[in-house]
């Protein structure tokens, strides 16, 4: 490994070091907040190190990784979240009386191991970062264990993570078995000399754990259980960090063998993704918790989300990312929402107690109306421009059933949307007061965050321009 | 430059409204009001200035381009033209009655309610002036979202159910009109390699009789739910009569309107062929509407679902002109269009006054209010009269018009069409006697109009006699409608 090798992993040192950081600051100092600064801080870091190695890109690494545009854009996104999640965490932890010192080590573990993710380009690396990923999960998942919810969540991600991942080594073994090696491009070039049977249940097993990692239907039976049981903050880390890291080596797999050569692939996907788009928002329909609610929303956009992976062209690469941009920022400010909201007795879930918040937190209810209009596709937000660019890449591609299923589910899904909108409209049930606020500064620099990020969700309803240009350009580093 | 600025001032002022109340909630009003004034001038001033065409072979007065999103061909384009210009005169000035008629009617979150009522404003101005299928689709969904507000916080008691059935029905349209832009989109650039959302550059766009038939479904259906066509009609009684007043007002004077406009703009010029191929059916069903609406509006009890009704069969009207494809059913429809707008503005108007008043909208439970407000009784009745198509008024001129335009073209289905002229005497009658005839049904005197009130009607009747007696300017400014649709009469 040459010096601008090692140069390139830099974010990515950087990152793991976080966690070690903050492991030694636990053995000498167990303050909350300086965990929390500090761990800021090396996030932070992590994004000028980014900024830094930015020159250098693209830089093989073999056999194992890859840094290049497509790789530092995703980075670039979980960065972003964890850092918003971080953020989330103080307040929502400090209400609670269980000690949130090593929360933070999981935190830092399951981000790397997504952000390997995103970078790797062979079977070995995927299975590290995913399973890096998992275990942190599993902790992180049940961190809240005296709550009932909790334990169940875990034990059900645990043992379907599990299951998922022995599925994934066994579709690798196919693949490996086929072509007798595991990195990504080397694959690519033994396929086409060989047909490719094996090669495609290979695919077809590994695709169990890639859909369950996204909550794709059918493998979508934990997500509301585990949204709902996760503390917040870590839902907030699955539905973003965790299914963008997922979504990175999927779109870098598929782009290095061309995923679209292969008919038979392709009809999985849509049919994956028709039947995501359905359950999801169907699903969704009547459910009365929030959290719950979003997760089926999470299957329907990923669903959404295929329907611009499957044409495999640069259009819907672009139209990919901007859609786990948009999406991330949106259930980012949704969930920073709840965790506002959320006491030491509970996390707001129940829709109740969104009635009339309009009227009584009119910023708080401001931003989680946006991020709904956002999820919904409504102009003037993100998700519409998203919703958009992923219909243009259907569109491109003649792509019509899954076009019109979207478009369809997408009525449906309005709905639900504005159930919660309409609640939070409606007359205010006569309440205690609001809690008092305990750590003002971190209320503060929430608060500042999610106007931000509200902010960022109009800016890219109305001029995506700037955005769409960086995208591109980060896109020909490879 | 101008038209940005006249979609501007709208948008700032309901911010500004929204602002304003946080301190003084009496301003909001006067901001709001002020705002659409200023458009009001803004518009005339369009009208009075573009009297005569630029060029013979233009039609366009202004034309207004710059990038928005080039990498995709997005432009923030506006061009004014005749047309254009009539509708954005209908806009500020149902938009001035819908501020004073919220006057005292709004007691709570007025900021908020000023914000939305001018939003919902400026998206349907921007609907009139885009030239961009993508900005146009942008403006299409900027006024749902107010208007949703409108209906969901400030509406009646069955609100909830009203306003999701209302963004439901239109968000479904709006999907697929979304779809089919899309795909004319890729089709033109792949024929020219320009992609680009373009009106004019689209338009120019040569397709296949099957793409294109899909392609123009796909631009009608979203239409003809807001028109609205039979049988997509079924949002528009719950969401006129749940609304407050002045969302009713602009539900029924404007919002079904940009319907109508996009059908005249979009479906006609850009796929002329498909919609020559559709025209029957969309005729049929037109009279169909116009029987079944007004039938249905005989049926009713509740003041503000009868007048719904009748914008149905009213509409109907509008959806026969259109596509006979002939020069005097065009301008029927525009004078339909306006007409339509002020009458049933004006019975919407009055229903929330009665509303204000009784607490009621069952018109069992009113009756000889003439004695105790004759002044609304006089006025209620010259709206009835012009509602159902009475000479003098300007809603006959309009429905005379079309009636002429499509007798040639379909004998069979003007001639029943015209049967819903008797039926609309039928409707509007009932409506009168029921309200303002008869036995008192309550003993508490009611209140007659007061001055703000006076001002309303009385700039809603001048208009609608006006337009009956001297419809000659509306006619000029839109004569180069034919020149739009000019292709399609040679077919």
């Amino acid at each position: 490994m040459n010096e601008l090798q090692l140069l390139a992993l830099l974010p990515f040192i950087v990152l793991a070091t976080a966690s070690i950081v903050v492991i030694l600051l636990i053995a000498f100092r167990q303050s909350h907040t300086v965990i929390q600064v500090v761990g800021f801080l090396m996030m932070c870091m992590v994004v000028f190190a980014t900024w830094y190695v930015k020159d250098t890109l693209p830089q093989a690494i073999p056999p194992l990784f890859v840094v290049d545009g497509q790789g530092a854009l995703f980075t670039g996104m979980i960065i972003f979240s964890v850092l918003a999640i971080g953020l989330f965490s103080y307040i929502y932890f400090e209400d609670r009386e269980e000690n949130p010192k090593e929360y933070y080590i999981l935190l830092f573990l399951g981000t790397l191991g997504a952000a390997i993710l995103t970078i790797s380009q062979h079977f070995i690396s995927l299975f590290i970062g995913l399973e890096l990923l998992s275990v942190s999960l599993y902790a992180l998942i049940a961190y809240l264990r005296n709550r009932n919810n909790a334990v169940e969540a875990g034990m059900k991600y645990l043992v379907l993570a599990a299951l998922t991942s022995a599925f994934l080594l066994f579709g690798m073994a196919l693949i490996y078995m086929e072509t007798g090696n595991m990195e990504f491009a080397v694959i690519a070039k033994k396929i086409t000399t060989t047909s490719p049977t094996l090669f495609i249940m290979g695919l077809g097993i590994m695709l169990v754990a890639i859909g369950f990692k996204l909550a794709l239907v059918p493998f979508h039976l934990w997500a509301a259980d585990v949204y709902q049981g996760a503390p917040s903050p870590v839902t907030a880390f699955i539905g973003t960090v965790s299914k963008i890291g997922v979504f990175a080596v999927l779109l870098r797999f598929a782009q290095t063998i061309q995923l679209q050569h292969y008919p038979l692939a392709i009809s999985i996907f849509s049919a994956i993704a028709i039947a995501s788009m359905i359950t999801g928002n169907v699903l969704a329909l009547r459910q009365q918790k929030l959290k719950r609610l979003l997760a089926y929303s999470s299957i329907a956009h990923f669903g959404y989300l295929l329907v611009a992976f499957m044409p495999g062209n640069s259009a819907g690469t672009e139209a990919a990312i901007f859609y786990l941009l948009a999406y991330s920022i949106t259930l980012l400010s949704a969930f920073g929402v709840i965790i506002l909201l959320s006491t030491g007795q509970g996390d707001a879930e129940d829709l109740s107690l969104y009635q009339g918040l309009i009227w009584k937190r009119p910023v708080v209810a401001t931003v989680l109306s946006v991020a709904l209009f956002s999820l919904a596709g409504i102009p003037l937000t993100a998700g519409f421009l998203a919703k958009f660019f992923v219909l243009a890449a259907g569109v491109q591609q003649h792509m019509w059933l899954p076009l019109i299923v979207l478009v369809v589910t997408s009525v449906i899904g309005l709905y639900y949307y504005l159930r919660i909108i309409s609640t939070m409209f409606a007359a205010p049930l006569p309440t205690l007061a609001s809690p008092k606020t305990l750590h003002p500064f971190f209320y503060i620099s929430t608060y500042a965050a999610l106007i931000i990020m509200t902010g960022l969700l109009t800016w890219l309803g109305v001029f995506p321009g700037i955005i769409l240009q960086g995208i591109k350009t980060f896109l020909l580093l490879h | 430059m101008i038209l940005i600025w006249m979609i501007g001032i709208l948008l700032a002022g309901g911010i500004l409204c929204w602002l304003a109340a946080q301190w003084f909630p009496v301003l909001a009003k006067w901001i709001a009001l002020l705002t659409v004034i200023a458009d009001m001038a803004l518009a005339c001033t369009f009208f009075v200035v573009y009297k005569t065409f630029p060029h013979s072979d233009n039609s366009w007065f202004i034309d207004y381009q710059v990038n928005w999103i080039p990498s995709l061909g997005i432009s923030l384009h506006l061009a004014l033209d005749g047309l254009s210009i009539v509708l954005l005169l209908l806009t500020f000035f149902l938009g001035i009655l819908a501020v004073l008629c919220s006057w005292n009617e709004i007691k709570e979150k007025t900021g908020f309610y000023f914000f939305n009522l001018l939003w919902t404003l400026a998206g349907i101005s921007g609907v009139f002036v885009a030239m961009d299928l993508f900005l146009f689709y942008f403006c299409w969904e900027i006024m749902l979202v107010p208007m949703y507000f409108l209906i969901i916080i400030w509406g009646d008691t069955n609100r909830r159910y009203a306003a999701y059935k209302f963004f439901i029905f239109t968000q479904a349209g709006s999907l697929f009109l979304l779809l089919a832009i899309l795909a004319l989109y890729f089709i033109h650039g792949q024929q020219t390699n320009n992609y680009t959302f373009d009106y004019f550059s689209l338009l120019k766009t040569v397709l296949e009789p099957t793409t294109e038939k899909w392609i123009m479904l796909g631009f009608l259906i979203a239409f003809v739910i807001k028109l609205p066509m039979i049988p997509f009609h079924n949002w528009l009684p719950d969401a006129h009569s749940e609304a407050p007043t002045a969302g009713s007002l602009i539900l029924a004077g404007l919002l079904l309107k940009t319907g109508a406009y996009g059908i005249l703009r979009f479906v006609l010029p850009m796929f002329p062929e498909a919609a020559a191929s559709i025209a029957w059916w969309a005729m049929l069903l037109g009279v169909i509407g116009i029987v079944y609406g007004a039938l249905l509006a005989f049926a009713q009890t509740d003041l503000k679902r009868l007048i719904a009704y009748t914008s149905v069969s009213h509409m109907g009207f509008v959806l026969v002109g259109i596509f006979s494809f002939n020069e005097i059913a065009m301008q029927g429809v525009v004078m339909q269009i306006l007409t339509h707008g002020i009458s049933t503005g004006a019975l919407f108007v009055m229903a929330g006054m009665l509303k204000e008043r009784l607490h009621t909208r069952d018109i069992t439970k009113m009756g000889g209010l003439w004695t105790s407000m004759p002044a609304m009784g006089g006025v209620a009745i010259l709206f009835t009269m012009a509602s159902s198509g009475l000479p003098l008024l300007g809603n006959f001129i309009a429905e005379f018009f079309i009636l002429l335009g499509t007798f040639n073209i379909n004998t069979t289905l003007s001639v029943i069409a015209s049967v819903g002229l008797v039926l609309s005497a039928l409707y509007s009658l009932r409506m009168m006697q029921q309200v303002f005839m008869g036995q008192p049904a309550t003993t508490t005197t009611v209140k007659d109009i007061s001055a703000r009130e006076l001002i309303i009607m009385v700039a809603l009747s001048i208009s609608i006699v006006a337009l009956g007696l001297y419809p000659q300017p509306v006619m000029d400014t839109v004569q180069h409608l034919s020149f739009t649709i000019h292709p399609l009469l040679h077919e």
